[in-house]
């Protein structure tokens, strides 16, 4: 599963998007290549590698590479960092791009115009595209492209984002572009180097001054606002309707992402039980049927059963996102993320994590400071992911009992409450611990987020984002977790029972084993052997946990309705407390691994998810331990 | 007077961007988007009780400051509404 460079065409020409951050690339950019994109890693980063092929009217073929978003070439962040390297030919197993595309807001020349004049420096051929020109008609803006032509001595061609055949002009251009002798487009020598801290200084100074000018001499310097996005503001970041706002459509988010999902899902978890009882029918019952229904269809069952969760919540954070609305909930929730050392950005990852801490730590990307990353990815698998939900219904059912303690609140939705609040706790105290651990230094350049115009989300870009999204978490996560289940399955079957043994198969296996040897860990929290056992195969994904039980239990594993067949049993044999501490202990648990392998590709070396283990293990051992000691001194035993 | 101290709406024009020792990098971040000396900027929104963050104009674009960055940009008034 290693990221390739991508590097299938090697002779077709490289074309560079570069533009400041919301420019309208990535529009563009599907709007050059459609769907025929590849999104990879850069070699060695965790920066998207957006790729795509156009097939020019010449029936030439070139490669459109979308870059990271940078607002100058003075490498401040990653992506920056990224944007540069690919630029000058640095960046590792890249090849350096033959024409640059810069690409600018119509809206907003005098920041753009400035990374042009950064770009033109580099040598590289540039062409010089005004992108949203439609809105800065709209609005009044008269851009005379010829004379900025002229001031810029680059082509300077237009395109409009939002409409289907706007960026035929780029197309055309392209195809009559003599591929062999880009020298005209070019300007200055090639020999380019990173600029330095002096030089990007005195750059900065003068390149303002050109701008200036320019702007001057095009009649642009005057600042026309955007007042469509300035009245929606007056409502959306409104000091007490924005905040009400925002919890009102998170909290319709939520529900949809629960609600919307519960079809696919039960279709999903159906077909998947066909298909074990179909194979069962067929094979006579050894290992390797085992290994065939609780093994690798278990395992492609667990992936896949997200998808629908995942895809809902995706298409709502991309349409906020593409809306322009995004950076605004960030904003209205940057205190309350302050407060805890974060900033508004890590909202984002850490609502994703509410569907599965997989998606949420991969969103992590955005955020630009390295520091804020690393802590939102650490408390990300505190946030109640839905795979603990099955875990808390069977709990809950079996030991809370079914009481309206006031008004229309059942007493088993709030503990499910209390459960979800008990993580966003832990989660906030983890990070104002490591908040006190950081030095002053890093605490600054925390916020400095765009908050762009709002713009009507086009449904063919959510597609492609979508699928993109969908691609990279069947293709990244799909194998880990495959593999993860595949190994716990073969731990929780090996070695086979003695003839004549009366347990159940699982206890004389590795994991029964390793099971029985955590009993004497677990027993200052309340947890029987069962519980021990049980939580071994469950490493590979939470809510695995109740089909072990049942096969501790020696219940029919594969029945539909083991949860409710063990509810009677466990409620008879586990005490209160026990029941309590299991509860606690599933809030902070590092219980999947596959979340541990997505922290360790993200972040590039075991150290981090070692710390994450530790501490969260610790955490869950201390919370279930309080818990059980509070409830036995209460006599719940 | 800092960005941290204008009134809501008035119309400033950016002096310079005075950086904590400490935080040399965090005076090119701002300048490379856009607060150079000579641009235009406006505070239009505070957060509750008037504190952080800011919704800064600056040029055509838009950003959130925090008031720890607000602070940094100083500023002299242009038109006061």
């Amino acid at each position: 599963m290693s990221e390739s460079k991508v590097h299938f065409f090697s002779n077709e020409p490289i074309v560079a998007l570069l533009g400041n951050p919301n420019c309208g690339k990535t529009a563009l950019f599907n709007l050059l290549t459609g769907s025929r994109q590849k999104v990879a890693n850069y070699s060695g980063v965790t920066v998207e590698r957006k790729e795509g092929r156009l097939t020019l009217a010449s029936s030439k073929n070139v490669r459109i590479l979308d870059l990271p978003g940078a607002y100058s070439l003075y490498p401040r962040s990653l992506d920056e960092r990224v944007t540069c390297n690919v630029l000058l030919g640095r960046a590792e197993g890249e090849k350096r791009p033959d024409l640059v595309i810069c690409v600018l807001s119509a809206m907003n020349l005098r920041r753009n115009l400035r990374l042009v004049l950064a770009a033109k420096r580099l040598g590289l051929p540039c062409v010089v595209v005004l992108n949203m020109l439609d809105i800065a008609k709209r609005q009044g803006l008269n851009i005379d492209t010829a004379a900025l032509s002229h001031e810029l001595g680059l082509p300077v061609l237009t395109s409009v984002g939002i409409q289907s055949d706007g960026a035929d002009e780029i197309k055309s251009f392209l195809s009559n572009l003599d591929w062999r002798n880009l020298s005209p487009l070019q300007s200055g020598t090639s020999d380019a180097t990173l600029e330095n801290v002096a030089s990007h200084i005195a750059h900065t100074e003068s390149d303002n001054v050109q701008v200036q000018k320019i702007l001057q001499n095009l009649k642009l310097d005057q600042i026309i606002p955007d007042h469509l996005s300035d009245r929606l503001d007056t409502v959306l970041l409104h000091p007490v309707f924005g905040p009400i706002i925002l919890v009102a459509l998170l909290f319709f988010i939520f529900q949809a992402v629960f609600s919307w999902a519960t079809l696919p899902m039960e279709l999903i978890k159906t077909t998947v039980e066909f298909l074990g009882g179909q194979i069962s029918e067929l094979l006579p019952n050894t290992w390797f049927r085992s290994l065939l229904i609780n093994g690798i269809l278990a395992g492609l069952g667990g992936v896949v059963i997200f998808l629908p969760q995942i895809l809902i919540l995706f298409f709502f954070i991309l349409l906020l996102e593409e809306s322009g609305y995004l950076p605004r909930a960030a904003y209205l929730l940057d205190r309350v993320m302050g407060s805890v050392g974060l900033s508004g950005r890590s909202f984002i990852p850490l609502l994703s994590s509410f569907a599965c801490a997989i998606p949420g730590i991969m969103a992590t990307r955005s955020i630009s400071n390295s520091r804020d990353r690393l802590v939102t990815i650490l408390i990300a698998p505190m946030m109640t992911c839905s795979a603990r939900l099955p875990v808390y219904a069977l709990l809950i059912s079996a030991f809370i009992p079914e009481r309206k303690i006031w008004a229309s609140i059942d007493l088993q939705g709030l503990v499910l409450f209390l459960l979800y609040l008990a993580g966003i706790l832990g989660a906030m105290g983890v990070a104002w611990i490591l908040k006190r651990f950081t030095s002053e230094q890093f605490k600054m350049n925390a916020l400095m987020m765009e908050l762009p115009s709002y713009h009507l989300p086009r449904l063919g870009n959510l597609a492609i984002s979508l699928w993109q999204r969908a691609e990279i978490f069947l293709r990244r996560v799909g194998g880990i977790i495959l593999i993860m289940t595949i190994a716990l399955w073969a731990l929780s079957s090996f070695p086979l029972p003695p003839e004549g043994a009366t347990g159940s198969p699982i206890q004389y296996s590795f994991a029964g084993m390793l099971g029985e040897a955590l009993a004497h860990l677990f027993s200052p929290i309340g947890f029987n052997w069962q519980i021990s056992i049980a939580l071994v195969p469950g490493m590979a994904a939470r809510e695995v946990v109740v089909s072990s039980l049942a096969t501790v239990y020696a219940l029919s594993s594969s029945s539909a309705d083991a949860a409710d067949a063990l509810i009677p049993l466990i409620s008879a044999g586990w005490s209160l407390a026990t029941a309590l501490s299991l509860l606690a202990w599933f809030v902070f648990a590092p219980q999947c691994l596959s979340t541990i392998a997505a922290v360790k590709r993200e972040t590039g070396g075991w150290k981090i998810p070692v710390i994450m283990l530790s501490y969260l293990f610790g955490l869950a051992y201390l919370a279930s331990f309080i818990t059980y000691r509070i409830a036995t001194a209460l006599g719940l035993a | 007077m800092n960005l941290d101290q204008v009134d809501l709406g008035s119309l400033y024009r950016v002096s310079e961007v005075i950086v904590p020792k400490g935080a040399p990098q965090i005076k090119g971040q701002l300048e490379d988007i856009g607060f150079l000396p000579g641009e235009q900027v406006s505070v239009l929104r505070k957060g509750l009780l008037g504190k952080g963050p800011y919704m800064v104009r600056v040029g055509a674009s838009t950003f959130a400051l925090r008031a720890s960055e607000a602070r940094m940009i100083s500023v002299e008034c242009l038109l006061h509404v």
